[in-house]
């Protein structure tokens, strides 16, 4: 059986796979890459070749133009491609649209690397698989006991609620551009929230990629019309990124209430630094109860723990008897969402 | 209990007080009784549940949940009670307890039970629901809401004068089902059954508001403004109590004042340290005796309190609030020459003939604890409230100082999207190579157009960035001058500069200085009471 660290081990670049000469979520660009998922953090421009799923590759042309990378290829999910004798396959992550976990196979030993993940329901992209493996590689954003994510209907209905209370105030939702806003636009929907959504800028084209491949976001409206310069009404949704919603870009809002769709929101300090009125707590990323049944659920003899609060999930992994140590990579954000 | 859990989680974040008001009428609206009269009581701070400790609530947590996990997730948090809802490792459950019920089995736990009183609760609630029985379990909510507010929210939930509250409050008991049978028109109003009430006080506006040439001198006597705090004493029937101007029983810490109110009527007054036949102390000495559950014997010695009393409300049986100032004055007088005048003294009137006459006086007062004067009208009665004409306050003009912006923070709810909370410095240390230090924080005091104008400025001049505060570029030669208008200056051990500013606000923009002639820190160390 092939040793795990000679099948992956973290480099500079990122996680670097010595038999096939790949490389997994460079931070760099490198010859040959194969991408998780969409976010900027995981998905960079420059690399000579890409390997990932259809809707991560488009979401990368949307973002960096078509020119991205040498070469694309495209990773069915499921499917198993060889690079150089390893066997490779992606399988759902259940993160945001097009988000797999990548299953590196060779000499007998399995290690999954799970990108960013989550275990609880989104209309906006495939469910996550557990993938049985030797070695599983997993993300530690909410790795702390604390973290206990909210069941996000539930989330969704407090705005709701809180949007009929304060019907003269304009409801600014910070939530990042891909991803967390179009789920949080189609669990409005799925609410029966029939208005029109306004968008900020920023979220034009991905919420009408998310359209083109069947995602169905409802009546969408540009937030800011330059021409005109029509407002959306009091009482309107508007969406935008998080740092767009306290930013001189929401003055034109009447009287906003200052919303922010993270796991983040757990935390009241957290809230209140930002000066947020109203947190919903609705994360992309699987919070401790998810993240210590996906550990039991693969049923992995070893844990390598990576961006966030490793420490927390290397110590409950001793507690259970299972091997772990954190798997030091730089370049992710470990804050973002 | 989820209810009420919501309400302090939205409280928290809501930053307008308009925003806290609605929140507060809509739960009185809408959570029936019991529930809706026990959070009031807690938000008003009349639930006290000794049993309960913090570090009984760590214990109970770290049998559950390994101690090596809840370190990790504490020192995240930072905060007990919050860290202990969300790690507590049970998910609530369909039986959640009402509040009216959380607040039965806390207030019958003994000191042995409760760990095991708590504990079933906190399996029963939700994250949320735990984190508002452990604050209610440990006292103080801190959810930025005070008493006042809350009472002010109730009057607008009954549609009646928070003053007609206040004077109740103190005959009232949890869960208030009288009180919100009257608020809701169901019930006749309340009859006050406190043996020595809280009256509500009378208020001045403020001299700026007043026409002094439509205004006859010989109308109004005049008296200096002590600052100190307003307090009102009252002793009926062998009852004694002493109340804030927003009718908090605040007895509990002053007791040496409380047993000298050996009477049987109502003062108005203003609550000093120091002795009044020798020394009036200054509002930090004052400070010493302020927010304090219990005070040391050591505390009543060095800081002993007094009265310097203004008004008379009630005399014997007789209310004495109908009476003219005229009348109730000697009155005052002649019952004050009765009580120990180590504890009680007559606050002096200032002789005029002519409005110019009192200002020089107010801008030269005899006494470093005179903050301005009072205007009262001659012919007026005690009327509650603010009624505009008989009362002014007169204050001295404000210390101004010329500080740098150093830091900017954002502000919140609508200025959120503003750099609005101010750090300014002043120079410090040697002339030829000074540096700055902070002395104090402003958030208002400029207009909005001033506002965008600053919020530009930071923006433009960012030098770090740490969260939600930007350092602004403040040097010798480059810097935003900000002249700073605030009432006086304590010691402050907290405070790099040994300075603590009270009540600074902006009180204009100097674009036009140059930063390198910014005061230095000598020129408020000057303005230092001795000691």
């Amino acid at each position: 059986m092939m040793q795990p660290r000679d099948l992956l081990r973290s480099r500079p670049e990122g996680l670097y796979c010595p038999p096939g000469d790949f490389f997994i979520d460079p931070v760099r660009p490198v010859d040959r890459a194969l991408v998780t998922h969409g976010h900027a953090d995981h998905a960079r421009a420059g690399h000579g070749s890409v390997l990932a799923t259809r809707e991560t590759l488009d979401i990368m042309g949307l973002r960096y133009g078509e020119d991205f990378a040498g070469t694309t290829q495209e990773a069915a999910l499921g499917e198993t491609v060889a690079i150089d004798g390893v066997r490779v396959t992606f399988h759902p992550a259940g993160h945001v649209l097009g988000s797999a976990q990548i299953a590196v196979e060779a000499g007998g030993t399995r290690i999954v690397a799970s990108g960013d993940y989550k275990r609880s329901t989104d209309p906006t992209c495939a469910a996550f698989e557990p993938v049985p493996c030797d070695v599983f590689i997993t993300e530690a954003t909410f790795a702390l006991p604390v973290f206990i994510h909210s069941n996000a209907e539930e989330e969704i209905g407090h705005l709701l609620t809180s949007v009929r209370r304060f019907p003269e105030r304009t409801h600014i939702v910070g939530a990042y551009a891909l991803g967390k806003a179009q789920r949080v636009i189609a669990l409005l929907r799925k609410a029966g929230y029939n208005e029109t959504v306004f968008i900020h800028g920023a979220l034009v084209k991905l919420c009408a990629y998310y359209e083109s491949v069947g995602v169905s976001l409802g009546p969408l409206q540009p937030a800011t019309v330059e021409e005109d310069g029509a407002a959306p009404p009091a009482g309107a949704i508007v969406v935008a990124p998080p740092a767009a919603t306290d930013d001189r870009w929401s003055r034109r809002f009447a009287d906003p209430l200052s919303c922010f769709a993270s796991g983040w929101m757990r935390i009241r300090q957290r809230a209140r630094q930002r000066g947020i009125e109203l947190p919903l707590i609705i994360s992309d990323h699987a919070d401790w109860g998810e993240l210590t049944d996906t550990i039991r659920e693969t049923g992995a003899a070893e844990v390598w723990v990576t961006h966030g609060r490793e420490e927390a999930l290397v110590r409950w992994c001793e507690l259970n008897g299972i091997a772990a140590k954190p798997l030091h990579i730089a370049g992710y954000e470990d804050e973002a969402e | 209990m989820e209810r009420f859990a919501e309400l302090l989680d939205r409280l928290v974040l809501t930053p307008a007080r308009n925003g806290k008001l609605l929140l507060l009428t809509d739960y009185f609206a809408t959570v029936p009784d019991p529930d809706r009269g026990y959070g009031l009581a807690a938000l008003t701070g009349g639930l006290d549940f000794p049993a309960v400790k913090p570090a009984m609530l760590r214990t109970l947590t770290t049998e559950r949940v390994d101690p090596v996990l809840f370190a990790y997730s504490y020192d995240y948090v930072g905060d007990l009670a919050e860290t202990v809802s969300l790690i507590w490792p049970a998910d609530g459950g369909t039986e959640a307890p009402a509040l009216s019920e959380v607040v039965e089995r806390l207030s019958h736990a003994s000191r042995s039970d409760a760990p095991a009183v708590m504990a079933r609760l906190l399996d029963q609630l939700s994250p949320s629901g735990r984190f508002a029985a452990i604050k209610l379990a440990t006292g103080g909510l801190r959810v930025g809401v005070s008493a006042r507010l809350t009472k002010q929210a109730l009057a607008e939930f009954g549609g009646v004068e928070v003053q007609e509250i206040e004077e109740l409050w103190h005959g009232l008991t949890a869960p208030y089902t009288d009180l919100f049978a009257w608020l809701d028109g169901k019930g006749p109003k309340p009859e006050n059954a406190a043996q020595a009430p809280f009256r509500p006080v009378m208020l001045a506006h403020p001299a700026a508001e007043a026409d002094f040439s439509a205004l006859d001198p010989e109308a109004y006597a005049a008296e200096w403004k002590w600052d100190g705090i307003r307090v009102q004493a009252v002793a009926e029937g062998g009852v004694r109590r002493l109340y804030s101007r927003t009718g908090d029983d605040i007895s509990g810490a002053f007791p040496d004042l409380v047993e000298a109110m050996d009477f049987d009527a109502a003062l108005d007054g203003e609550l000093l340290v120091g002795d009044p036949r020798l020394k009036t102390g200054t509002f930090s000495d004052l400070q010493q005796r302020l927010n304090r559950k219990t005070v040391s014997r050591a505390m009543l010695a060095d800081y002993p309190v007094f009265m310097r009393c203004y008004d008379l409300l009630l005399l014997g049986q007789r209310d004495a609030r109908t009476l003219p100032y005229a009348e109730r004055r000697p009155q005052l007088a002649a019952f004050l020459a009765e009580l120990p005048d180590d504890r009680f003294d007559l606050s002096p009137e200032i002789p005029f003939a002519s409005w110019q006459e009192l200002d020089d006086k107010r801008c030269n007062p005899p006494h470093p604890v005179i903050e301005g004067v009072m205007l009262k009208r001659k012919d007026s009665p005690y009327l509650p409230g603010r009624p505009k004409g008989p009362w002014f306050k007169w204050k001295r003009d404000p210390f101004t100082v010329d500080a740098l912006l150093m830091y900017a923070q954002r502000g919140h709810g609508k200025r959120s999207s503003f750099y609005s909370d101010y750090t300014f410095g002043v120079w410090s240390g040697p002339t030829e190579d000074p540096v700055l230090v902070p002395v104090g924080k402003a958030y208002f005091g400029f207009t909005d157009e001033e506002l965008r104008q600053i919020d530009k400025y930071v923006r433009d001049n960012t030098v770090e960035r740490f969260g939600p505060v930007r350092a602004v570029r403040a040097d010798l030669s480059h810097g935003l001058v900000l002249e700073i208008a605030f009432e006086g200056l304590n010691r402050s051990t907290r405070h790099k500069s040994g300075i603590a500013m009270r009540f600074p606000r902006i009180s204009r923009l100097r674009w036009d200085k140059p930063a390198h002639e910014a005061d230095r820190i000598e020129t408020l160390e000057a303005m230092l009471p001795a000691g």
